[in-house]
């Protein structure tokens, strides 16, 4: 039965119903009980932002409370992964896998490469990402691309409540490592979500607004703010196509390319920074599959090629908003309208 | 003599969630003469894509409703009226009109989705209208209640209706009954027992109506009339690559070619529509739940259980009303049953009940004799 409920408590209900279907899931994490050696208390906090708050009581034992060495408990949880386990494991801020990045990088995403496919590395790793939390350079950062890059991870960066408790499981039943990337700013955002489980599968974008004239790409924050962009391109008679790529590896190649077939017009929207980043891979294959039904030169919307400002006021300029995203679309599209 | 009256044409209510809905085209120009039934303007709302029909004639002296803005439920988007009513008093109904608050409304319909314990598990349902015989809605497969959104509140307006989630669909239990289709009747009479219905109409669609047939015959004495639309249960015939395409269909792109073999007219089919599908495909259990229900209900390509030409045992009225266009059942089947009222819909496929709901409505209800 669907009600409404917030992207941090989708997750924690995501936990919840495959900790319970599934003796092997475990959640290792630093605070994610009450602070590491600490027993364990029943209304724990629940990690830095309570997400996890509440699963303590009910699996007692299967919450770890790891020391501050992500190193040590990433490899861990990945360790347990190839062993038979299941493991969460909440890295807190993905700006913080820069201490454990080897474990990710040359360990978990090689396994089952380096094995012959006989080691399987079940494990997830998830993280907040993205700014506007007012929490400066080092825990602000859209690091998606990063992981992006790795051949054998999967990533996956939901734009809401529904998408974000279906993907999670989805990832927790995933037999390969998964990057599980959590906009701060999105803990709050409501949608309708059921209370059963269930599991969106991977590589498959969302189409969530039809539109005839633009095509915006996003995923994550981003995603509402193409909405809201669309709303706007709306009142001036520009029909945008929104699509929320949800997971953007494996990512859903497919739906971009018809959508801008039809539409003729790209805009990428992508909270991370500008080179090398989710919106040059979507334009360069739009240009590359789609050329010919392209009217116009693809469009980037990105944060600058800059550290995330701790300046309130630079850092709301520097996350792309809805009018930045409307401008660019009008700018290619605008001239369909008039035809 | 002429008819003095102004005719508002509003925004409709099509199914119990609907609040707004998207005004996407005008059929008609201001000045066409319009005869009750006729199709007047275009509407989608979150679910699917519909058509308004006249319900008064006259001259269509006003299309208020612009293309692609969104309008409250029963927000005025067009006037008829007679040619001999004045331009002024046209434009003093429109000036005064006043768009009915929802609120209220709205309370009262969240509540009408409840939930009932019965033997097979707990079955989601919609209850409407509170007078006259009991009337149960039975949907297809993969279906749910929401398949009868353009019809719940027309039959409610004469009658008490009920609209289930069969299990294995909707929001009702994912653990399917054994024995099949009968598995099923008897799961339908087990939720007219929790609801205390000791006799009811049976409208069913597809499956739905196959079930109901089922119903019948395990309890003639509790169903008052039958009403089979696009039904199974009358022939062998079926489009096996349908079912098949709709259990494992898992994205849109794959789902969305399946959906359309349902309708006459593809367009019907929205985003919202193929969204809300692949949310319920999605739901542990429901995959499972629909391998189970289609091989119980057809094997090799053909219908497993068909009843008639005589339904032995239940002599109630039966009425069976087909879509001509129908890609999954082939209408020549609306022949199938002796003595029953049979009702081919010229334009119309699989959806007879939601791509002509009018035309639905009014031979249910003139079958039912309310």
């Amino acid at each position: 039965m669907a009600r409404k409920i917030s992207m941090k408590q989708a997750i924690n209900e995501a936990l919840d119903l495959e900790m319970k279907r599934d003796p092997t899931v475990i959640v290792m994490g630093e605070d994610i009980v009450g602070g590491a050696g600490a027993p364990g208390e029943e209304d724990a906090w629940g990690g830095v932002l309570g997400v996890t708050k509440g699963l303590h009581a009910k699996y007692p034992g299967r919450l770890l409370d790891t020391p501050l060495s992500e190193s040590a408990y990433i490899g861990a949880a990945i360790g347990a992964a190839t062993c038979g386990m299941r493991p969460v494991a909440e890295l807190m801020f993905l700006d913080f896998s820069g201490v454990c990045f080897d474990q990710i990088l040359n360990q978990a995403a090689k396994f089952k490469y380096m094995f012959g496919g006989k080691a399987k590395t079940p494990v997830v790793i998830r993280a907040m990402v993205g700014a506007g939390f007012r929490a400066a350079a080092q825990h602000s950062q859209m690091l998606t691309p990063v992981f992006t890059h790795i051949p054998g991870l999967k990533v996956v960066c939901p734009s809401n409540a529904y998408d974000a408790k279906g993907l999670l499981i989805q990832a927790i039943r995933d037999d390969d490592p998964v990057i599980f990337c959590e906009h701060k700013n999105l803990y709050g955002h409501e949608t309708d979500v059921p209370a059963e489980a269930y599991a969106i599968p991977f590589g498959e974008a969302s189409v969530v607004r039809e539109g005839k004239d633009v095509t915006i790409v996003s995923y994550g924050l981003t995603v509402q703010r193409a909405l809201e962009a669309a709303e706007k391109l709306a009142k001036d008679r520009i029909q945008a196509e929104v699509i929320d790529l949800r997971t953007l590896s494996p990512i859903d190649w497919d739906t971009v390319v018809e959508s801008v077939e039809s539409t003729g017009r790209l805009v990428v929207v992508d909270e991370a920074n500008p080179r090398c980043s989710i919106a040059t891979d979507v334009a360069a294959r739009v240009a590359q599959e789609a050329f010919n039904a392209l009217k116009a030169a693809p469009q980037m919307v990105t944060a600058p090629h800059a550290p995330v400002p701790f300046s309130p006021v630079l850092e709301d300029l520097y996350i792309p908003t809805a009018d930045a995203i409307a401008k660019a679309a009008s700018k290619i599209a605008s001239h369909a309208i008039a035809a | 003599m002429a008819d003095e009256s102004v005719k508002p044409i509003v925004m409709p209510k099509w199914g119990l969630s609907m609040s707004e809905g998207k005004l996407t085209g005008w059929l008609k120009t201001a000045g066409d003469k319009i005869a009750v039934g006729e199709q007047i303007v275009e509407v989608e709302t979150d679910k699917i894509a519909g058509v308004v029909e006249a319900s008064d004639a006259g001259v269509l002296r006003r299309t208020i409703g612009e293309v692609d803005a969104v309008y409250p439920v029963k927000a005025l988007i067009g006037v008829i009226a007679d040619a001999s009513v004045p331009d002024s008093e046209i434009d003093a109904y429109v000036a005064s009109y006043v768009t009915p608050a929802a609120d209220e409304e709205e309370e009262e319909e969240k509540s009408a989705y409840a939930f009932v314990d019965t033997p097979v598990g707990s079955i989601r349902y919609a209850k409407r209208g509170e007078r006259g015989d009991a009337v149960v809605l039975v949907h297809g497969f993969g279906g749910d209640l929401d398949n009868w959104l353009f019809n719940i509140d027309a039959l409610a307006a004469k009658t008490t209706v009920y609209a289930l989630d069969l299990p294995g669909h909707g929001q009702s239990t994912k653990a399917i009954p054994e024995n099949g289709l009968l598995g099923l009747a008897k799961g339908l009479l087990g939720f007219m027992d929790a609801l205390d219905v000791e006799r009811a109409h049976l409208v069913g669609h597809s499956m739905g109506g196959a079930v109901s047939m089922l119903a019948a015959l395990e309890a003639p004495q509790r169903v008052q009339s039958l009403t089979l639309i696009d039904s199974a249960g009358l022939g062998s015939e079926i489009n096996a690559d349908y079912l098949a395409g709709f259990v494992s269909a898992s994205s849109r792109r794959e789902l969305k070619p399946v959906v359309e073999q349902l309708f006459a007219d593809p367009k019907l089919v929205s985003r919202q529509l193929l969204e809300d599908l692949l949310r319920y495909k999605r739901l542990d259990g429901v995959e499972a739940a629909l391998s189970t229900i289609s091989s119980q209900f057809q094997a090799d390509g053909k219908q497993r259980t068909v009843l008639g030409p005589e339904l032995k045992g239940f002599d109630g009225p039966i009425l069976v009303i087909w879509g001509e266009d129908d890609r999954v059942i082939p209408a020549a089947h609306a022949n199938a049953l002796a003595g029953a009222k049979t009702e081919i819909i010229s334009g119309v496929g699989h959806m007879a009940q939601m791509e002509k709901a009018s035309r639905v409505n009014e031979l249910v209800l003139a079958h039912l004799g309310v």
